[in-house]
């Protein structure tokens, strides 16, 4: 069972129990966003343009960023952009990060990581927990005022 | 030209020190490179790395280092950088394995 | 001199405590070997050859006395008591332990100090002229600014895992004394037509395998609005880099691949919309740093030349060492003194903990408590008194300080090669030392003049040799250490990579190559201004390659 973490803790993934759907973004097509919003979720791939996603911003309320692995940091940018860009749905990590990126990823506008179980067994919630964004120890923050954008 | 096939050995860094180590016949670890096991057997010498590589609590880059039989019956390295791991830095004699000696 | 408010001490300390959690989290096995190595890289620690090596941040190059006398304790306490010098102004520990590394880096913190970002995949340490707020030829110090983006790159949420390591240098003089045209990000400060302060921008240099000279992106860049447009270039970089093939993974190829201008496309797309979410840095922030790098209250007492020149003239070691090793002050009471880390037949860059402490106290005592580390692996003492040179001299001389080499042939950079370094293909170091074991008579370095030679012990280039007058780039051919030579190469404003001459000479054949190459210069230079790199781009390579292959160009 994956986990997800978030500044609460663990917790288990609700999301397709309460019914909503992960689509690839290369299958979504026109039945699909006809869907409801609220239950529908866009899987992207780390290599797309923020630009070529404007457009569903309002079919979907979740947006799934893979990390096929913690040192490839294009999610961190992605991730950023579509904040930038407007986007205001939940944006979700998902692969393999560690715990101590789990501050780099909020700070750029994650709300939520779904790491899997054995992530979870190695990397208790308490070493996710202390890599909460500390903004008064932020650089950046204090600079250009940059700052987690929400974990709703 | 056909590449010489080398017997092998397993080497790694001690996590802790950083000091080279050699894996010996009994699976403990040396910091002398007489002391490696030797495996002229490609598969035994993978399977040996796979022993390495699961005590990462102490060791770190673990790998197969090519050597040979040396003059005195025991394995010694092909390459020069295996050779200058066994010794230490060239400028400064009194630094490394070869202080020891 | 910037000195830590409460703010920098709290977020150094924390690090350190991060990176002890990680150790442990390490030992306990929470996180793998490689999951681990790219965390304690971001904090300084490579595993090397025979051991780990901590490398320490000396942001821009400066340091003071206090920080000095910490790294000579450091190396001590447990390293073997001494420290090497490198070509990204920082010092490194070849023989530190992990279990010990989080208490150096508190050791560091205690002095305003520390190892982040030395090493990994992000924005490493930020260099500059190593001169600045000294030269006589400076436009502006910039030194704010590099403090600035230090501050700015540490920890960057965004850009701790780009495709590969990134590397800014900034200069304020139009004499090029930090290679900007061979880093990820070259800045250089100008002016525009209405006299505003402002930056041109370069990116893409970089050496290793496939040496590039960096290209202007921007040619004017407001001052406010540096740090959205480095956050635009990495974004940009951090998106589009190649992450498919780690020796194509700079922005270099990134600017070779995708082209400048298209690329300049993007970075200003990206730039607005960074402009838009980001604030201006507050006034006052930039204010409290520019206030940090004041020049000191100099002593302004007329300097009595005469009296001066007199001493000077009577000590022709001492005359030698003025000429060689002192540069032009923009006060003219004042002097650089460069110290070379290059003994001959030293180690390129080391120097013990009794030398670091002496070159501690010349700065306490001369030098208003200011040291620098320059790319090419020396010590500078940037602001003292013209008549404290000969005192200064002595004791440099007692402490074996005060070769007189600067800028000459035994001037090396060497890179630690595979005496040291995991990633070596042959030894760098033997080769800078028997080079200055053969050329050890200063009279005749001098006489031949202006010349840098760079040695790497691999292809990654560390040891600069693409930008050598004379490169030596040492290989593993099958098995055995080859060394090839490259010419012409230069790493100043008129940069250029120098070009291959042939076929490489083995270790024992490497010394007598070069030699063949300066005989061949003495032979055709016509006086002695006519220097090296003069020569080389009036005549080409065809003189040199002769001299290097006489046998082959004979039978040709």
């Amino acid at each position: 069972m994956p986990v997800i973490v978030r500044d609460s803790g663990f917790e288990q993934d609700t999301w397709e129990a309460e019914g909503g759907l992960f689509i690839d973004l290369e299958k979504y097509g026109q039945d699909v966003a006809d869907r409801d919003p609220s239950k529908t979720a866009i899987d992207i791939p780390n290599n797309v343009t923020v630009e070529s996603l404007k457009g569903l911003f309002v079919n979907a309320s979740m947006i799934r960023i893979p990390f096929p692995s913690f040192a490839d940091g294009r999610g961190f940018s992605l991730a950023k952009q579509l904040r930038q860009q407007g986007y205001e749905g939940k944006l979700r990590a998902i692969g393999h990060l560690i715990a101590d990126q789990y501050g780099f990823a909020r700070v750029c506008g994650f709300d939520e990581i779904e790491i899997d179980d054995e992530m979870a067994k190695r990397q208790p919630e308490e070493q996710w927990l202390a890599r909460i964004p500390k903004q008064d120890l932020s650089y950046q923050n204090l600079l250009m005022g940059e700052r987690p954008l929400r974990n709703a | 030209m056909a590449r010489v096939v080398y017997p092998k050995i397993v080497t790694a860094n001690h996590l802790l020190e950083g000091d080279v180590i050699y894996m010996t016949a009994s699976g403990d670890w040396s910091r002398k490179h007489e002391d490696a096991k030797l495996y002229e057997d490609r598969h035994e010498a993978e399977d040996a790395l796979k022993f390495a590589q699961e005590q990462a609590h102490m060791l770190a880059g673990a790998y197969l280092a090519d050597a040979q039989i040396g003059k005195n019956g025991k394995p010694e390295p092909v390459h020069f950088r295996e050779a200058f791991r066994t010794r230490g830095p060239s400028n400064y004699p009194n630094h490394g394995k070869q202080a020891e000696v | 001199m910037y000195n830590y408010n409460q703010f920098d001490h709290d977020f150094v300390r924390n690090r350190v405590k991060e990176f002890r959690g990680q150790v442990e989290r390490r030992l306990d096995g929470s996180l793998t070997e490689d999951e681990f190595k790219p965390l304690r890289l971001m904090n300084g620690l490579y595993l090397q050859l025979h051991a780990y090596m901590l490398r320490v941040a000396i942001p821009y190059g400066t340091l003071n006395s206090r920080q000095m006398k910490q790294l000579a304790m450091i190396s001590e306490k447990w390293d073997k008591g001494y420290g090497h010098f490198t070509t990204r102004q920082n010092i490194q520990y070849n023989w530190p332990k992990l279990k010990d590394t989080p208490d150096i880096l508190d050791a560091l913190a205690d002095v305003e100090m520390h190892a982040i970002q030395t090493s990994g995949n992000c924005v490493r340490n930020v260099t500059a002229d190593h001169f600045a707020g000294a030269a006589a030829d400076e436009i502006e110090d910039p030194r704010p600014t590099a403090e600035l983006l230090r501050q700015w790159s540490m920890d960057h949420p965004e850009f701790q895992f780009l495709p590969r390591k990134f590397k800014i240098a900034m200069t304020g003089s139009p004499n090029d004394r930090a290679v900007t045209k061979a880093h990820d990000i070259g800045i250089r400060m100008v002016r525009n037509d209405k006299g505003e302060p402002g930056y041109e921008i370069l990116i893409g240099g970089g050496l290793g395998r496939t040496p590039m000279i960096g290209k202007v992106v921007r040619e004017f860049l407001p001052k406010a609005d540096l740090l959205p447009y480095v956050e635009a270039i990495l974004q940009v970089y951090n998106l589009n880099g190649r992450r498919d093939n780690k020796y194509k993974a700079r922005i270099k190829i990134l600017v070779h691949e995708t082209g400048i201008d298209t690329l300049r496309e993007w970075i200003e797309e990206v730039f607005e919309t960074q402009k838009i979410h980001h604030q201006t840095p507050p006034a006052e922030m930039i204010e409290a740093i520019e206030a940090q790098f004041q020049p000191p209250k100099f002593d302004n007492a007329k300097v009595d030349e005469d009296k001066l020149s007199k001493i000077i003239a009577a000590d022709p070691l001492l005359r030698s060492f003025v000429e060689t090793n002192i540069s032009e002050h923009f006060d003219s009471n004042h002097a650089i003194v460069t110290i070379s880390l290059k003994p001959i037949g030293g180690t390129p860059g080391d120097a013990t903990a009794k030398q670091m402490r002496i070159m501690a106290g010349l700065a306490e005592a001369y030098g208003y408590d200011e040291l620098r580390v320059s790319h090419e692996q020396n010590i500078i003492l940037p602001h003292v008194r013209r008549d404290d040179l000969p005192e200064i001299y002595k004791v440099l001389k007692d402490a074996g300080l005060a070769t007189a080499n600067v800028g000459l042939l035994s001037d090396m950079i060497a890179c630690p090669g595979m005496d040291y370094c995991a990633l070596a293909t042959a030894r760098s170091i033997p080769v800078a030392q028997e080079l200055s074991i053969a050329f050890e008579d200063l009279k005749l370095q001098q006489d031949i003049g202006p010349l840098k030679i760079k040695i790497s012990g691999c292809i990654n280039a560390c040891g600069h040799h693409h930008v050598g007058h004379i490169g030596i780039l040492g290989l593993d051919k099958a098995g055995v250490e080859s060394y090839q030579i490259t010419l012409g190469g230069d790493g100043t404003q008129t940069a250029s990579i120098g070009e291959r001459a042939g076929p490489g000479f083995s270790y024992e054949e490497i010394v007598p190559a070069v030699s063949r190459i300066i005989d061949c210069y003495m032979n055709i230079r016509e006086g002695k201004n006519d220097t090296f790199l003069d020569v080389y781009r009036r005549v080409g390579a065809d003189p040199f390659k002769e001299a290097l292959y006489p046998e082959e160009t004979a039978t040709a």
